[in-house]
């Protein structure tokens, strides 16, 4: 693809990062806004610093889940620290995911947690493979 | 990004004073932040809003570098909810030590919780995430901190008249109900202040400068407590004292503001203090915290009262529970004799155990009168730290009548603290006297502090323990605070917590060096007078909390009052519904003067209000200013910390009385556009 197709596809994925969901556009747009020439790649490196955050915070999630009894009180603290890591990257669809999951954890309800987990985990899968795609598209471009 | 830095309009603010335009460029703010992504967020925006960032992931870790580099910074950001320690802590141990603005942050914007950040005295909250927006206006945090210091020393300071008409009345207010005499009390300072601001136009009275230091405070105390704090005039006191060059009005206006320093202390609302429990009594704060809260808050509200030898005592009587570290400390309390300057702000009057002390009494609570009912203990609770042996202690409640050991024993335990305090509430309101453990009263915000700061005691080394001590009284559980509307100054916390506005009064009364110099000038006084008093009068936390006791006494019946000392902005950021503001506006009222009542309007982070207020207040000071400030930056030997200084200050204030908004001029973010798609 020449240097303007790279450019429209990555305002495509983005567009549709937006419109699907995954991101709030906002927060991007204020990420990228911090973004300058001493930190060029600023917004991937938040990005990269959530990724590792959330990989913790999956992890302990998933122990807490596994010890019986099941520590509710706990779990909620881990969420809350999860969606907001979330909301600093405008990470909509697995913040609503957790925000599901605090909902069963204030009922007590295991099940319930469980469940939501597997969706946190889903959309936090989805959101990272979009964005790596769509990062790696926008270096093309700007390489373009 | 474009951040345009339009230093130069700034500079044009005051052509008679020369201060830095970089302001409010180069303020140092520490943030802490347990989230990674979230800090490095934050970190990179402050750095847009040219503030000099200090980032730092750990509560503890930021505690240590506030306490290593004490001037260092300008103005703390924490995360509310942080795996070491909770942020509430955080936000009191700084207010107490450092006397800080804190800004509290959370991703979590439930009313309970921003509330509980007002009521610790946070001076701002914010919801993550956080926008740059947001932090582009925090500096007015810092200013109107200082101002209200400032303020608050100059009026506080002036006092002859001021003396004697509250003396009587005071008086009687010892033993009338808590509500009625802070109300009166509070009023009557309000006369004062407005008195005092009247004779200061026009009088120039130069008083010689008294600092106020720890040994001379210990010995004021002691000369209290000696003649008994009813009876303690100042010309006994003086004589007591005997220190040489000290005049009587020095004593005069030092006792002045020691009885209302008091006064907040023992000052409770029961019926506020009820509703506000019963509703909250239920709700832990942080799951895990709750309990630890509740305990740590008890044990700290007993410790609190307790004063140095009366830790010891109670040590002795093994009442002290898992006594941390029992010999430290004690040592430590009684080195610093409670109201350790050096300290944090504790406000224990040493020598009031003697006045409290009634037989059983005196071995767990010393100084604690003996008709103090259980809601004053709690709401005593001091000196945190050296708590962590006296932790055990609070474990009995339950005399009103003041029987320390059971009251403390209760505190000590979590359940208990429902029934602390409803039994407070129901007690009758504690008497005034004791200095001891007063700094408590503070109010909700010290309690809720008080608690959490022992939790981090108990299990913290030494290093907290003079902290502790302040802590204690900071850790009054939410619960508490609102409980106790009428004591909502925490001692020592009030400097941070209250987001200025209560230190201002108290250092007000201590500066009488500034006040001297400040006479004739007015209302405001320059902002670098402001910062010389902070530097010079941190230790001096103690002071009392003028303007949080005025607030006390009209605000009986609004809960929120309780520890609310929090600026305009931060009430009205959160989107509260009027009342408030009203509480806003009735502490301002009761304050006096307040600088920045004009706030409840403005939105969060509005410079323009605080400003316009600044405008007109300075508008006649400018030039004392100037004429004051090369008299006074001689005898100022701690000037503002460089980035920050005087100068910085004053050309912000300065520069508002032009009518330029440092915050508007200063940031031209761009926001968003496509424009900034990185391709």
């Amino acid at each position: 693809m020449n240097s303007n197709q790279l450019q429209h596809q990555v305002l495509y994925m983005r567009r549709s990062l937006f419109d699907q969901g995954y991101l709030d556009s906002e927060q991007l747009i204020q990420l990228e806004d911090l973004q300058d020439d001493a930190n060029p790649n600023f917004v991937e490196e938040v990005v990269s610093l959530f990724y590792s955050d959330s990989a913790r915070l999956i992890q302990n999630i998933e122990q807490t889940l596994s010890n019986r009894p099941v520590d509710f009180s706990r779990l909620d603290d881990i969420l809350h620290q999860f969606k907001g890591s979330c909301s600093s990257i405008g990470a909509k669809k697995v913040k609503d995911a957790c925000s599901q999951f605090r909902e069963y954890c204030n009922a007590g309800n295991a099940e319930g947690c469980s469940s939501s987990f597997q969706l946190i985990k889903q959309e936090y899968e989805t959101l990272r493979r979009r964005l790596e795609s769509y990062f790696q598209m926008v270096k093309q471009a700007k390489a373009a | 990004m474009n951040l345009n830095n339009d230093k130069g309009s700034m500079s044009t603010a005051s052509s008679s004073v020369t201060v830095s335009d970089q302001f409010p460029a180069g303020l140092r703010v520490l943030v802490v932040d347990d989230d990674p992504t979230c800090l490095r967020i934050l970190e990179k925006m402050l750095g847009t809003c040219l503030y000099e960032v200090t980032k730092c992931n750990r509560a503890e870790i930021a505690l240590d570098m506030l306490r290593t580099n004490k001037n260092g910074y300008d103005i703390v950001i924490s995360d509310v909810h942080m795996p070491d320690m909770d942020g509430f802590k955080l936000l009191e141990q700084v207010g107490l030590e450092m006397d800080l603005p804190v800004i509290m942050m959370s991703a979590d914007d439930s009313k309970q919780v921003v509330m509980k950040g007002v009521t610790h005295g946070a001076c701002d909250y914010l919801i993550k995430p956080v926008r740059i927006e947001a932090l582009k206006n925090i500096w007015q945090h810092v200013v109107r901190k200082r101002k209200n210091e400032w303020k608050d020393l100059e009026q506080s300071g002036s006092v002859e008249e001021g003396d004697r008409q509250p003396k009587p009345s005071e008086e009687a207010d010892y033993s009338s109900s808590a509500n009625e005499g802070n109300w009166r009390t509070s009023k009557r300072r309000k006369d004062e202040e407005e008195e005092m601001e009247e004779r200061d136009d026009t009088s120039t009275l130069k008083k010689p400068r008294v600092v106020w230091s720890v040994e001379l405070h210990q010995q004021f105390v002691s000369a209290v407590n000696q003649l008994g704090i009813d009876k303690a005039v100042p010309k006994k006191i003086l004589e007591l004292m005997n220190v040489p060059g000290l005049t009587r009005e020095n004593v005069a206006s030092h006792l002045q503001k020691y009885r209302l320093y008091l006064r907040r202390l023992s000052g409770v609302s029961p019926h506020q203090g009820n509703s506000f429990i019963s509703s909250h009594s239920q709700e832990p704060p942080y799951g895990s915290l709750s309990s630890l809260s509740g305990l740590d808050f008890q044990t700290l509200a007993a410790t609190g009262q307790i004063p140095a030898q009366s830790l010891a005592t109670l040590q002795a009587a093994g009442l002290a529970r898992s006594a941390a570290k029992p010999g430290l400390p004690m040592p430590l309390v009684d080195q610093r004799n409670i109201f350790s300057f050096d300290n944090q702000k504790l406000r224990f009057g040493e020598g009031q155990p003697q006045h409290m002390s009634s037989g059983k009494q005196m071995n767990l609570l010393h100084g604690i009168p003996t008709t103090m009912d259980s809601k004053q203990l709690v709401n005593l609770h001091h000196s945190a730290q050296s708590l962590g042996s006296l932790n055990m202690q609070a474990s009995a409640h339950g005399n009103p009548s003041g029987q320390s050991s059971p009251l403390l024993m209760q505190m000590a335990q979590p359940q208990s603290r429902g029934q602390i305090l409803t039994e407070t509430s129901g007690g009758q309101v504690p008497r005034l006297p004791t200095s001891v453990g007063h700094p408590i009263l503070s109010n909700g915000a010290a309690g809720a502090m008080l608690a959490r700061n022992g939790i981090g005691e108990n299990s913290r080394g030494t290093g907290y323990n003079s902290v502790s001590q302040t802590s204690s009284v900071l850790n009054f559980p939410l619960n508490h605070s609102a409980e106790l509307p009428g004591n909502s100054f925490p001692l020592g916390s009030t400097p941070g917590i209250s987001a200025g506005m209560s230190t201002l009064t108290t250092k007000g009364g201590f500066q009488e060096e500034i006040n001297s110099d400040i006479k004739g000038s007015g209302g405001f006084m320059p902002s670098y007078d402001i910062f010389n008093d902070l530097q010079q009068h941190k230790p001096h936390n103690w002071e009392l909390q003028n303007v949080g006791f005025a607030f006390d006494a009209s605000q009986h019946s609004n809960s929120l009052q309780a520890s609310v000392d929090v600026t305009p902005s931060v009430l009205v950021n959160q989107g509260y519904s009027s009342s408030p503001r009203n509480v806003q506006n009735s502490n301002v009222s009761a304050m006096g003067k307040p600088i920045f009542s004009v706030g409840e309007g403005s939105e969060h982070g509005n410079a323009l209000n605080v400003g316009q207020h600044l405008n007109s207040l300075l508008v006649d000071n400018s030039t004392r200013v100037k004429s004051e400030r090369v008299t006074d930056t001689s005898c100022q030997p701690t000037l503002l910390p460089q980035h920050f200084g005087q100068e910085d200050l004053m050309s912000a204030i300065l520069k508002q009385q032009d009518g330029l908004g440092p915050a508007e001029n200063d940031f031209e973010f761009d926001g968003y556009s496509l424009d900034n798609i990185p391709v």
